[in-house]
């Protein structure tokens, strides 16, 4: 099957909504599970890892909750559509790179995803759109339950689920959300932030996970400890940092509105003006200037309804969305040609931004 | 050559240890290298970059001595400090008494708490069952109570063959 025939388009992607969304992008959970008697896909020759594949796939292609999945094995995936995958979040990295004896299972709605062989012989997610990780939880471990029943596990007691990677080891999971934190960017406090979430023992990361910067304001916060706690615990104790995390980045945002308006305002408003009328934009600038557009949504100098656009902007202008619109192999320089003349069109529909009444006049107080 | 890490960016940043006979390298990118610390070749390990550090050490005193081999899978201590990842479910009894520092540095506890299939939960409540039938029959054994004990005799027996049952399913 062709996977464009299946995956939804990026305009409806954006139109989905959950609570907390102005500033939570999505929830994600994950479990890692591997098989009692084969070795990890990382240390397994090609014939075991094409074996593990045999029996994981069929299993998992008939969970009710995967009833006319895509599913597929990384080798007939083409690099491009992998790439797509990616940029979506919809599988990692170190997935795409992955071919002859690993696969993948996709449901419909793009809300349930299980990875056949990357690091681990399984890894299921369930996906969200706001803040809800509980719902995410609750999701695959419904998948997980009843995928235990149909292939045998390795478990042990003592240790919990076995994984390749020792950091992931016992209850596998690893609970994430994605934030867009422009407000804590603009007003320097994101660091601090960091450093004390860290202190919490979760890790802060970049808009593609482990090792990857932080485009577009966005940042990804998880669990990294996965033994010695329930998962029911380490859900809760996520959920409150991120309800406080939240909290930060408005009151960054409020404050920033207060002393330092103009600085806010010029912001949003040269962003508007590079997107709306540059003739060559990498997707890294793009990424970052859309970010400060989505702030202005949020701060009511744009109409709500752009900020479906301005988010289906975020996922097309990315380079593999992008090429997928042309036929003819893109270089990187016509990539950003095409980039800013998919820009400048798109925007031309949106009215250029103006400060919410009453604070337009508004200038910078003193430090 | 690709950075190990992000496998992403051109490695720029080439590092090599030799630690005892073996030599070590490590190619990274400069974003990598700076987020992983790498500023100065001072002393690290492969280990230590993708475990956090102290973890090559605390992997070395595992294998101090002779060299431990996974029995089922042939993975050894040299390719778990190369890997920072284990080659199968029973590595982690192989290499069980090393690991134990190395989970004590990164997780919460050692114990894994949390959810349990549920053929093991099963198995694992019948288990206690057992025990508990075989105190009392214990107790009604010297207190003479014969036919109480004859009753639990029997309900360990069915308990036993429950058991069997979902071990073999």
């Amino acid at each position: 099957m062709n996977i464009y025939e299946f995956l939804s388009s990026p305009a409806e992607m954006a139109r989905r909504t959950g609570p907390h969304d102005r500033i939570v992008m999505s929830s994600r959970v994950r479990l890692a599970r591997n098989l009692r008697s084969l070795a990890f896909p990382g240390w397994a020759k090609k014939a075991e890892r094409v074996k593990s594949l045999e029996v994981i796939r069929p299993a998992v292609e008939s969970l009710s909750q995967l009833v006319g999945a895509f599913s597929e094995t990384m080798d007939n995936l083409p690099p491009l559509d992998k790439q797509i995958l990616v940029e979506r979040h919809l599988i990692s990295r170190e997935h795409a790179a992955k071919s002859v004896g690993s696969g993948l299972v996709l449901n419909k709605e793009e809300s349930l995803c299980v990875m056949i062989n990357e690091e681990d012989h399984m890894r299921m997610q369930a996906l969200r759109p706001g803040l809800q990780i509980r719902q995410a939880w609750m999701a695959i471990d419904q998948v997980d339950s009843e995928l235990e029943t149909r292939l045998e596990y390795a478990f042990s007691s003592e240790l919990g689920y076995l994984t390749a990677c020792p950091t992931n080891l016992g209850t596998g999971i690893r609970v994430s959300a994605m934030l867009h934190l422009p407000g804590l960017v603009l007003s320097e406090q994101i660091n601090q932030i960091i450093q004390s979430v860290n202190k919490l023992g979760l890790a802060v990361r970049g808009l593609y996970g482990e090792g990857t910067e932080a485009l577009g304001n966005v940042f990804q916060v998880s669990n990294q400890m996965t033994l010695g706690e329930a998962e029911n615990d380490i859900v809760e104790r996520l959920n409150k940092v991120l309800l406080q995390i939240i909290e930060h980045e408005e009151n960054a945002r409020a404050t920033l509105l207060e002393k330092k308006p103009k600085m806010v305002y010029n912001h949003i408003g040269r962003a508007y003006g590079i997107l709306a009328n540059a003739h060559s934009i990498s997707s890294k600038e793009t990424m970052n200037l859309l970010s400060l557009m989505r702030l202005g949504v949020d701060l009511e100098e744009f109409t709500s309804k752009d900020r479906a656009l301005i988010d289906e902007l975020f996922i097309i202008t990315q380079p593999a969305h992008l090429q997928k619109q042309f036929t003819e192999k893109l270089g990187a320089e016509e990539r950003d040609l095409l980039r800013a003349d998919m820009l400048r069109e798109r925007l031309s529909l949106v009215a250029r931004p103006t400060p919410k009444s009453g604070n337009s006049g508004a200038t910078d107080k003193p430090a | 050559m690709l950075c190990m890490i992000c496998k992403q960016n051109e490695a720029k940043v080439h590092l090599t240890q030799i630690v005892g006979d073996k030599m070590q390298k490590v190619d990274l990118c400069e974003g990598c290298a700076k987020t992983k610390g790498v500023n100065e070749p001072g002393g690290f390990s492969l280990a230590d970059l993708l475990l956090g550090l102290g973890a090559s050490q605390q992997i070395a005193q595992a294998g101090a001595g002779e060299e431990i081999r996974c029995p089922s899978c042939g993975f050894t201590q040299a390719d778990f400090k190369k890997a920072g990842r284990l080659g199968c479910a029973d590595c982690y009894t192989a290499f069980g008494e090393g690991l134990e520092n190395l989970l004590k540095s990164m997780h919460k506890g050692t114990k894994h708490i949390g959810k349990v299939p549920v053929v093991l939960r099963q198995s694992r409540d019948l288990t206690d069952l057992l025990k508990g039938l075989h105190k009392k029959l214990e107790k009604a054994i010297t207190t003479e109570d014969f036919e109480q004990a004859a009753a639990l005799r029997d309900e360990i027996k069915a308990t036993k063959a429950q058991m069997g049952q979902i071990v073999a399913s």
